[in-house]
């Protein structure tokens, strides 16, 4: 397995109750599997796919990027700075 | 400067970390805390930010500046927790030779960190509040754009 930490925020935290969730994946999982896994977890991730985009180590990837033992995933909603 | 603070903004202090004998002008912008969004009125913001991306975000667009004009120095400093009506939210400020670079330097940088840094804001209404970017849900529901 590999496990990753995922970091939510804002509405994602909201929504999760928490601000980060531990997740163990298969090997050859991609960031797509993390959105996957939450989405079967709470449901209403569902409505998101397509509207967040993803974070590993503080690096924006696409959901094909492959996960590796330890990354950090992040969550980023629509961000608003500024 | 590169920061991300939970204090209020000293801007000049951001101004003078950008000061320099080579510069022929300095352009600063101010982001502050509007009263009003969407003909609703606002009570406050809060903004909340995956503090360590966004500073390396942070940094990129300061990088990136560099790389396209001829600047001498360029800070950013962004304000989380809550801001109240008025106060700053984030500064930028950019020194170069000349006062084209300055403001087209500055204008960027500001654009850039809306589009790519990790920061979120949350407007708070007598009546709800909500995170901005959701627009299409009502006061108090959180969901995401239809």
């Amino acid at each position: 397995m590999i496990n990753v930490n995922v970091k939510l925020f804002a509405i994602a935290k909201d929504i999760a109750g928490c601000d980060e969730i531990a997740l163990a994946l298969e090997p050859g999982a991609t960031v797509s599997s993390v959105l996957e896994t939450l989405i079967e977890r709470l449901p209403r991730f569902a409505q998101w796919r397509g509207h967040v985009r993803f974070a590993v180590n503080y690096e924006y990837v696409s959901t094909e990027h492959p996960l590796a033992e330890n990354d950090e995933v992040a969550i980023i909603p629509p961000v608003s700075g500024g | 400067m590169i920061e991300i603070t939970e204090r209020p903004i000293d801007t000049q202090t951001v101004i003078r970390s950008v000061e320099d004998p080579a510069a022929g002008g300095i352009d600063v912008f101010i982001g502050t805390t509007r009263n009003h969004s969407r003909h609703r009125d606002v009570l406050a913001l809060e903004y909340s930010a995956y503090a360590p991306m966004a500073l390396r975000t942070l940094e990129q667009i300061a990088g990136e500046v560099r790389q396209r004009w001829e600047v001498r120095n360029i800070s950013i400093v962004h304000r989380i927790g809550r801001v109240e009506i008025g106060e700053a939210s984030v500064v930028i400020a950019v020194s170069a030779a000349h006062r084209s670079e300055a403001f087209d330097a500055c204008r960027y940088a500001l654009d850039t960190l809306k589009k790519e840094v990790p920061i979120w804001k949350k407007e708070f209404f007598t009546d709800g509040e909500v995170w901005v970017g959701l627009e299409g849900t009502t006061p108090g529901e959180y969901g995401f754009p239809r």
